[in-house]
């Protein structure tokens, strides 16, 4: 089970975006009728989205409204899914995965870069609170360890050098593109394929 | 090793790229129409001749698992759920599925949804798949333009609509019942079985739920027939797996190879050998973080396929193999696999939710050298009461991995562990009780 910190500074209003809105509607018709409440993680995603990556009481009794469902219904949901930040991480949100195979290809060099250069403690805002990580468990990208996630994208394939530079220049709110960062594109072996050599397609 | 042209992810790799016309071109799609006007009974019978095992860890026969459906739809509808939320650690498998052969899998869903009467498939992909799920939904549409999916998909008067669900972090929406609880919209604590899904699922109808990989390999079977599937492999693990080599090797990659490949050439023929040579080599986790680890003698002989494992106590699972090298501390590693399950186990049962956290902190005390001997008996202990006495498999995935480096690396515990019992010393130790409740704003 995750810990989660509720902010002490919440927003006291929260109304989904026209363009949310809209979302949340279709979200809602991907089930059958009655059977709203399954698209409570859906729009819990929306509402974090619209929020600069954090979840606000006050969108969880909007949702609640919305779908019909008792606020300690969702309050359940958005505690027990360690995805929802429930106080401000700023605009970018990066997360280390730390599990072991990770962690015996470097992950802990990772952990301290971010240490050095975001925040001495995790789920802390940099000075200029623009960012702020964490360590997370698997990521499932294990055989491009180790590897970050920076909000939505995967930065793979990482080194000293350039979670180096892709920290920094974040903190400079500049987002580098993501991807491996030994330029692999697929999960082939890096120094030349075993299988699947002389395939086309038919 | 496997030849070429039996390999069914042609484009693991993205070579060819994953759009629906190079898909086409590849050979997925062709020959829908013909197997669905097969028959439900033809469909389920293949797959249960082609002796194929769950891909998602249990390595449940699949034929099997769908002849479970209610054979007549009642008054309630059945539904098919696939299982995308791959967060075992060492697997990646699914991922790339989902990238590059996402035709491979909803050619899966239709003809797996006919054969188990379902008019309704949910994708359940894990919440940090954002980007895949944004692919697998453009792959959708475009099935959807080709009419492969809606109403009378190909041409086979079956309709069938897909909808992704995401996740959003949590482990144990793995396993099928958390999994459709979550579906539903609650949090993801395991249901009691029976009643088992196939009978009372995801909003109380018949639910058949399956892995991803399970179901991508569905249409090149039934093409190819089952003899061909069954020729592969050994006896009763018949078939290719896609394995996923991470950790201490030099090429760390995923490759699909036949089941029952020995463990030895998967590592230094695709992975290019050990960090710092075979001989290097500590011990090998071979599926998945839930599954024990094996020595090197073990690893020397052992055969990739589920019975094989089984035999040297340990596990398939998902094909994650793991390789640690001597470079590592082997108790910090198992730790770290201790911290992981006592995050993720759902709170429901009380011997896994106090018992894991009992795991990780005791292990962390033998990697600090700062254990008593008798510790070692009490961690076994603790082992063995979480191990079936939970309501899912989480308990045995948490306690398994602890078991197995107890079993061939109590040595070196005990060479660590000499110190006096902590009580008599009186030192302050501050993972000997859960951090955060020493912070008062948590509490």
């Amino acid at each position: 089970m995750s810990l989660k910190k509720i902010s002490k500074v919440q927003p006291e209003l929260f109304e989904f975006s026209k363009e949310n809105l809209d979302k949340a509607n279709n979200e809602v018709k991907k089930y059958p009728e009655g059977k709203k409440a399954s698209a409570v993680i859906a729009l819990l995603y929306l509402a974090q989205n619209q929020n600069e990556n954090w979840v606000p009481l006050s969108a969880i009794k909007c949702i609640a409204k919305f779908l019909d469902m008792p606020y300690i219904k969702v309050y359940e949901v958005v505690t027990f899914y360690s995805m929802f930040n429930l106080s401000p991480v700023g605009k970018y949100f990066v997360q280390v995965c730390t599990t072991t195979p990770c962690t015996i290809s470097g992950a802990k060099k990772i952990t301290e870069i971010c240490k050095k250069y975001i925040s001495q403690n995790q789920n802390e805002l940099s000075e200029n609170k623009l960012c702020s990580w964490t360590e997370v468990e698997c990521l499932g990208a294990c055989v491009n360890a180790p590897m970050m996630q920076i909000n939505q994208d995967y930065y793979e394939d990482l080194n000293q050098n350039k979670t180096d530079e892709i920290i920094q220049k974040l903190l400079n709110d500049d987002l580098t593109q993501p991807g491996s960062a030994k330029n692999r594109t697929s999960n082939a072996p890096e120094n030349g394929k075993t299988t699947l050599i002389e395939i086309k397609n038919a | 090793m496997l030849k070429d042209e039996d390999r069914i992810f042609t484009n693991l790799y993205n070579d060819l790229g994953w759009e629906i016309d190079s898909a086409i071109k590849r050979g997925d799609w062709s020959k829908t129409k013909d197997i669905i006007s097969k028959g439900r009974d033809f469909i389920i019978k293949e797959i249960k001749d082609s002796e194929l095992r769950g891909r998602g860890g249990a390595g449940f026969p699949t034929g099997l698992k769908l002849s479970f459906a209610p054979k007549e739809v009642g008054s309630r509808p059945h539904y098919l759920v696939i299982n995308a939320d791959e967060s075992e650690p060492g697997t990646c498998k699914d991922r790339d599925i989902l990238r590059f052969e996402p035709q491979k899998l909803i050619e899966g869903c239709l003809i797996a949804s006919y054969a188990v009467n379902a008019h309704t498939c949910y994708i359940y992909i894990r919440g940090e798949y954002y980007r895949e799920g944004q692919r697998l939904q453009e792959a959708i549409n475009q099935a959807y333009k080709k009419n492969f999916l809606g109403k009378n998909a190909c041409s086979s008067n079956w309709d069938l609509n897909i909808y992704i669900h995401y996740g959003a972090g949590a482990y144990i929406c793995g396993e099928e019942t958390a999994l459709l609880e979550s579906l539903e919209g609650k949090k993801g604590h395991p249901r009691l079985k029976p009643p088992f899904p196939a009978l009372v699922g995801l909003y109380g109808c018949p639910t058949i739920v399956n892995n991803v990989e399970t179901i991508s390999v569905i249409s090149t079977i039934l093409r190819r027939g089952a003899k061909w599937f069954s020729s592969l492999g050994k006896p009763k693990n018949t078939g290719t797996k896609i394995f996923c080599i991470s950790g201490n090797v030099n090429n760390p990659c995923n490759v699909e190879e036949e089941m029952g490949i020995p463990l030895k050439d998967l590592i230094e023929k695709h992975a290019g050998g050990v960090v710092g040579g075979w001989n290097n080599l500590q011990a090998v986790i071979p599926g998945g973080s839930s599954m024990p680890l094996l020595p090197k003698n073990i690893c020397e002989t052992i055969t990739m396929d589920f019975d094989s494992l089984i035999k040297a106590k340990s596990g398939l699972g998902t094909a994650g193999v793991v390789v640690i090298n001597k470079d590592q501390d082997i108790i910090k590693c198992m730790a770290r696999i201790a911290r992981f399950y006592k995050h993720e186990s759902c709170g429901q049962c009380t011997p896994c939710r106090e018992g894991c956290g009992w795991m990780w902190r005791m292990l962390e005390r033998m990697a600090e050298g700062e254990s008593t001997y008798k510790e070692i008996d009490l961690l076994h202990d603790v082992t063995k009461q979480i191990e079936g006495h939970t309501i899912c498999a989480f308990g045995e995935g948490a306690s398994w991995p602890v078991q197995g480096l107890l079993r061939h690396f109590k040595k070196e515990i005990e060479k660590r562990c000499h110190e006096e019992p902590l009580i008599k010393k009186k030192t302050n130790i501050p993972y000997l009780i859960d951090q955060h409740l020493l912070e008062k704003d948590n509490a």
